[in-house]
């Protein structure tokens, strides 16, 4: 085996290019899925199946198929249908969309799990629906939650390598197109492998402090 | 789409199941040994096993198959067939989350039982055969049900190293018919029905494994959404 150290620092500022764009999807879809899982669970508790039924279906259909395809189909099809974006936009789109279907889950625990008393007091406060929501139900679900989305962060992370196959140049895209250029496969990938290595592990100790702090 | 098309999808839904199969089987015998490894009563075979979990866990499986198809032929010659590489970056890295099902699973099983098995004289892999496991695994199957959905969403990244699989298959077609619409949509059907059909069978184990164990059989899906957090995080609980 082969190690060259040259290689190493060559890759180096490619390296720092892809993270940030790593970083840029991952901002991106991290708040995309936060939203829109939110959205989710709240229309899954709207009282009419009408809208309960479709919402679940098609939730249910995102989160069982593969994020490559979707991507596949959203950077395909959408400029079919004359609908054109960004590479990182459509990549950052479908990842949110994809991890949308898991935080709303998150959140549809962490709405149950706010102790009915805090609904027969908001009723007995005579509070509008809305300010139910907005000033007692929600702080306390996000609040227990928030370690819980944090995972899927991390889930996330480690899903951003495949908007390479949709032309983003993110740390995976950088290192095979270097890995080309130089015929040196072994340090690049290596370098990105332990780096993801390395951010999810700090992520998550990071994290199970969060949730000491915030989950009594 | 003319049937050579419909054709070249068919062997590609092949590929896929023969993957998952393969990843699959890998992966819970990964579960398995670094899972039991993980409540080992020497430390040193705890922390081999949970660097194991950290490290497969913590890199992307598709960096882990570039790593795989890439940098084991030129650094240590082993040049695999795609097929097993695509089954050993799989499986290992599903079997890095699944270790996590197994060790949960074992932990919570009463002390009171273990401490059974000593009083009566059973060796530890006997406790371990006949008393825990039997109580552990049907707890575990609302887990490796989520695992095995995620594990065929993975089967999906062999595409980009050349694998024929359905979604290599599927731009195969994209490229044929130059309209991408309708192939993916029915490739997103195809997983979508995998994905049920896993579920049901997964669904019909746990009843059966429940009632070996004399315990009733709770609403899967319900069960599915609490342990969730084992197969797609790093730690850390849903609420």
């Amino acid at each position: 085996m082969k190690w060259d150290w040259n290689a190493v620092s060559d890759f180096m500022p490619e390296f720092w290019h892809g993270l940030l764009v790593t970083l840029q999807i991952l901002a991106l879809g991290s708040l995309l899925s936060f939203t829109l899982g939110l959205v989710w669970a709240l229309l899954m508790r709207t009282p009419s199946r009408w809208v309960r039924w479709p919402v679940g279906v098609v939730t249910e259909f995102v989160r069982n198929t593969p994020l490559l395809v979707q991507l596949f189909f959203l950077f395909y099809v959408l400029p079919e249908w004359g609908l054109t974006f960004s590479a990182l936009a459509t990549g950052a789109f479908a990842i949110g969309l994809h991890y949308s279907t898991y935080t709303m889950q998150v959140y549809r625990a962490g709405i149950e799990a706010v102790p009915v008393g805090q609904w027969e007091a908001a009723t007995a406060l005579n509070l509008p629906r809305r300010r139910t929501w907005t000033a007692v139900i929600l702080p306390q679900a996000i609040r227990r939650v928030i370690p819980a989305l944090g995972n899927y962060v991390i889930a996330m992370l480690k899903d951003t390598p495949m908007l390479m196959v949709i032309t983003v140049l993110e740390m995976l895209g950088r290192a095979r197109l270097f890995s080309q250029q130089h015929f040196q496969f072994t340090e690049p990938l290596t370098v990105i492998g332990v780096a993801f290595i390395l951010i999810s592990y700090l992520a998550s100790l990071l994290l199970r402090a969060l949730e000491r702090r915030l989950v009594r | 789409m003319t049937s050579g098309l419909w054709e070249l999808v068919l062997r590609g839904v092949w590929t896929t199941v023969q993957l998952l199969v393969f990843g699959s089987l890998l992966a819970t015998a990964v579960s398995f040994v670094v899972g039991v490894a993980r409540t080992h009563r020497l430390w040193i075979v705890r922390f081999l096993a949970g660097f194991y979990t950290e490290v497969f866990r913590g890199t992307s499986a598709l960096v882990m198959i570039f790593w795989v198809f890439f940098v084991l032929p030129l650094a240590f010659g082993w040049q695999l067939v795609p097929m097993w590489a695509g089954t050993l970056a799989l499986g290992l890295t599903y079997g890095a989350y699944g270790s996590e099902i197994v060790r949960g699973a074992l932990n919570a099983v009463d002390p009171a039982q273990k401490e059974g098995g000593i009083a009566l004289g059973f060796t530890p892999w006997q406790r371990l055969r006949l008393i825990v496991l039997p109580q552990a695994v049907p707890e575990m199957i609302p887990s490796f049900c989520n695992l095995l959905i995620e594990l065929l969403k993975g089967t999906a990244l062999v595409s980009v190293m050349g694998m024929g699989d359905l979604t290599f298959s599927a731009n195969l077609v994209r490229l044929a018919l130059q309209q991408s619409a309708e192939i993916y949509t029915y490739v997103l059907l195809i997983y979508f029905a995998i994905a049920f059909v896993l579920t049901r069978l997964m669904r019909s184990v746990e009843k059966r494994l429940k009632a070996g164990a004399g315990k009733e059989a709770g609403t899967f899906s319900a069960e599915r959404e609490l342990k969730r957090a084992q197969t797609t995080g790093v730690g850390g609980r849903v609420a």
